[in-house]
């Protein structure tokens, strides 16, 4: 019975999205409780997968029973699992963000389209299959769309376009990539794509080298890599606040996929060799130095921000570049960290934007904020764990990137420099913000916006994210061991591609023994390749892969 | 049949990518729509080309043509219309905000 909760974190958005626009549509409290009660039960859910998955190997769940490689199939391992809790995580505290600053009564369907949200992003971690994981792509980008343009304006609007149409041309190069590994290959399940580009012979690469490196440049512009970073500053900047904090876990799914797809499909011991390590490294290097240096150049706290986030990806990229176990478990941390604090940091500049009037965040002289010391103190933990300063998890994700990475000169130096230009970066930020009103002495502070419900909510979320990475801090030791085991298992993908593809002459034999016709067709792929014109595909389940066909439904 | 498929290919996409670098937002629509006929062509091509034979696999049959790539299309085909309109929707939603159909953002757009 437990797997088939593993579609649950698809399908329960997946069904009070609707829901919610259908049915509550003119009652936003409903809609408000139906959001938060959604988002809780996703949480709980993901929590209850992530322990289910770090005791034991990866999960398959088959759509409609299909038999791999024909069939979708969704996987749960311990990396699925810790990004569907992280985004459960997120996806809450934006919910009560918004609730609380108002932000989700400014335009239409905020809720469903933040339950869509959810439900492409959690469909992009699980699922085990290539083609799958590009319509979860355009499921979360076409959310991500609508939630971007919230409230309008022509600002947002203009940067909208921008974001759609750069996410578009990625989405035809991810079609090309998909289309160049298929003509290669033969399949596009991850656990046989596995298979097949490991047997091929070493002196014929070129092709699925190709399609491997198209395939990382769809990654690289999820991510915010270098040279694929143009669309974010503008797109995180104009986009509302609760979304913005919510799309710092869409660059982690560009991350995902990269950490996914480059060690179960192209791992550095397989036939497309240091490929990913080689475009990987330098675009990260590039990326960090030019995400830190743009805190320096921001001229408002939301830029500042933005580019923070790319200096972060820079830095979990340079640890999951490593391709090593050890490295790729500090990256794994420090993904963690970066996703709470950049979404953290984005709710700190909506508040101080709301609370700073016709100011808004740019780094001007203004009256002094309503709850400046509170909002002060947040945006001082928020940067501090940024710019990686101890006593924060930021401190501890680099400490841990470095230590993987003993003996890179180069690297050291890169992410040492790199966090004191982020800490110079951010201190003339705060200082421009919080500690300038010379001037306004005698003048009140800025009027916050009226339809603001509960402004006590909105900090509440925002603590809660700081809250988190306290928690992450304290609980580094067990944490960390828990990454440990995470990239163990990444390393090891045997265990995955034996939990997909082992069991079907298993299953095919039981089928059969119920008294059901259980077909053995060799796959069609191989046989296509093998032009065999007068074998029978129908042979005994010893030798072939055995598949239930369409009148062999499912047997449990 | 090989060169033409090809070419085809290479013309819609060397067309569609000159097209989304322009600066206005119609013409980067349609480059939009050209690039993904020509990912949608490539994709019919990544299962082989055959003529005149049926998608099916039983047994008895011997001669077909791959059905993924079919399958896979009609998934791309539905996709891009849906995105094209999206597309078409905001880019409409800006030009009647900010009164002009350009692409790129004025430096003091780009800050709020």
């Amino acid at each position: 019975m437990m797997e088939h909760w593993i579609i649950a974190p698809v399908v329960l958005p997946a069904m009070l999205a609707p829901l919610i626009v259908l049915w509550m549509r003119y009652d936003l409290v409903t809609q408000r409780v139906a959001s938060v009660l959604g988002m809780s039960a996703l949480l709980i859910l993901a929590i209850v997968l992530m322990v289910s998955a770090s005791n034991g190997p990866p999960e398959v769940y088959r759509l409609g029973n299909w038999e791999p490689p024909y069939g979708i199939v969704l996987v749960l391992d311990r990396l699925s699992a810790l990004m569907l809790v992280l985004n459960a995580l997120l996806g809450l505290t934006v919910v009560l963000y918004a609730i609380g600053s108002g932000w989700d009564r400014r335009g239409w369907h905020f809720h469903s389209l933040m339950q869509f949200q959810m439900m492409g992003i959690n469909g992009a971690f699980l699922t085990g299959d290539a083609f799958n994981l590009f319509v979860f792509f355009e499921v979360l980008l076409i959310a991500s769309y609508g939630l971007m343009i919230h409230g309008g304006g022509k600002a947002r609007l203009k940067s909208g376009v921008q974001y759609v149409v750069y996410n578009l041309a990625g989405s035809t190069l991810f079609l090309f990539a998909l289309g160049t590994i298929y003509s290669v290959t033969g399949t596009l399940n991850m656990a046989d794509l596995a298979q097949k580009v490991g047997q091929m012979p070493a002196d014929d690469t070129a092709l699925i080298a190709v399609g491997a490196a198209l395939l990382m440049l769809v990654f690289a512009v999820k991510a915010a890599l270098v040279p694929f970073q143009f669309w974010l500053p503008a797109t995180y900047t104009n986009a509302p606040g609760p979304v913005a904090a919510l799309f710092a876990i869409m660059t982690k799914v560009g991350v995902y996929a990269i950490v996914r797809v480059y060690t179960l499909i192209f791992p550095i011991t397989g036939t497309t060799g240091t490929l990913a390590h080689d475009l990987l490294l330098p675009a990260a290097l590039v990326t960090l130095v030019i995400g830190m240096v743009g805190i320096l150049g921001a001229r408002d706290l939301g830029r500042a921000v933005t580019y923070s986030v790319i200096g972060s990806v820079g830095t979990m990229m340079l640890a999951f570049a490593q391709f090593t176990q050890g490295a790729t478990a500090a990256g794994l941390y420090y993904m963690v960290h970066s996703t709470l604090v950049a979404a953290a940091l984005f709710l700190i500049a909506d508040l101080v934007r709301e609370r700073r009037g016709r100011w808004g965040l740019s780094l001007v002289d203004a009256p002094l904020l309503r709850n400046h010391g509170l909002l002060a103190a947040f945006f001082f933990v928020g940067a501090l764990a940024m710019a990686g300063m101890p006593p924060l998890s930021g401190f501890l994700g680099k400490l841990m990137i470095l230590d993987a990475t003993r003996g890179q000169w180069g690297l050291w130096a890169t992410v040492l420099i790199t966090s004191l230009i982020a800490i110079v970066g951010f201190a003339r930020v705060g200082s421009q913000v919080f500690w300038r009103p010379y001037g306004f002495s005698d003048e009140e502070a800025p009027d916050l916006p009226k339809d603001m419900t509960s402004p006590a909510l909105a900090f509440t979320a925002t603590g809660g994210l700081i809250a988190g990475l306290v928690a992450l801090t304290v609980l580094a030791g067990p944490v960390s061991r828990w990454m440990q085991g995470t990239a163990a298992q990444l390393f090891a993908p045997a265990n995955y591609i034996d939990a997909v593809m082992g069991g079907a002459e298993a299953r095919a034999q039981e089928a059969a023994q119920i008294g059901l016709h259980a077909h053995g067709h060799m796959t069609v792929i191989d046989e296509m390749r093998q032009e065999d014109a007068g074998s029978d595909p129908a042979v005994d389940p010893q030798t072939a892969t055995p598949q239930t066909g369409h009148d062999a439904p499912a047997s449990h | 049949m090989e060169v033409l498929v090809s070419s085809a290919i290479g013309v819609l996409t060397a067309a569609g990518i000159y097209m989304i670098l322009r600066l206005r937002t119609f013409p980067v629509v349609i480059g939009m729509s050209l690039l993904s006929y020509g990912v949608n062509v490539f994709l019919f091509a990544t299962g082989r080309l055959v003529v005149n034979q049926p998608p099916i696999l039983r047994e008895g049959v011997t001669s077909y043509t791959d059905p993924i790539p079919q399958a896979l299309v009609l998934t791309a085909i539905v996709i891009s219309f849906g995105m094209t309109a999206v597309v078409v929707m905001l880019a409409l939603g800006a030009f009647i905000e900010a009164g002009d159909d350009r692409i790129d953002l004025d430096e003091s757009e780009g800050d709020q």
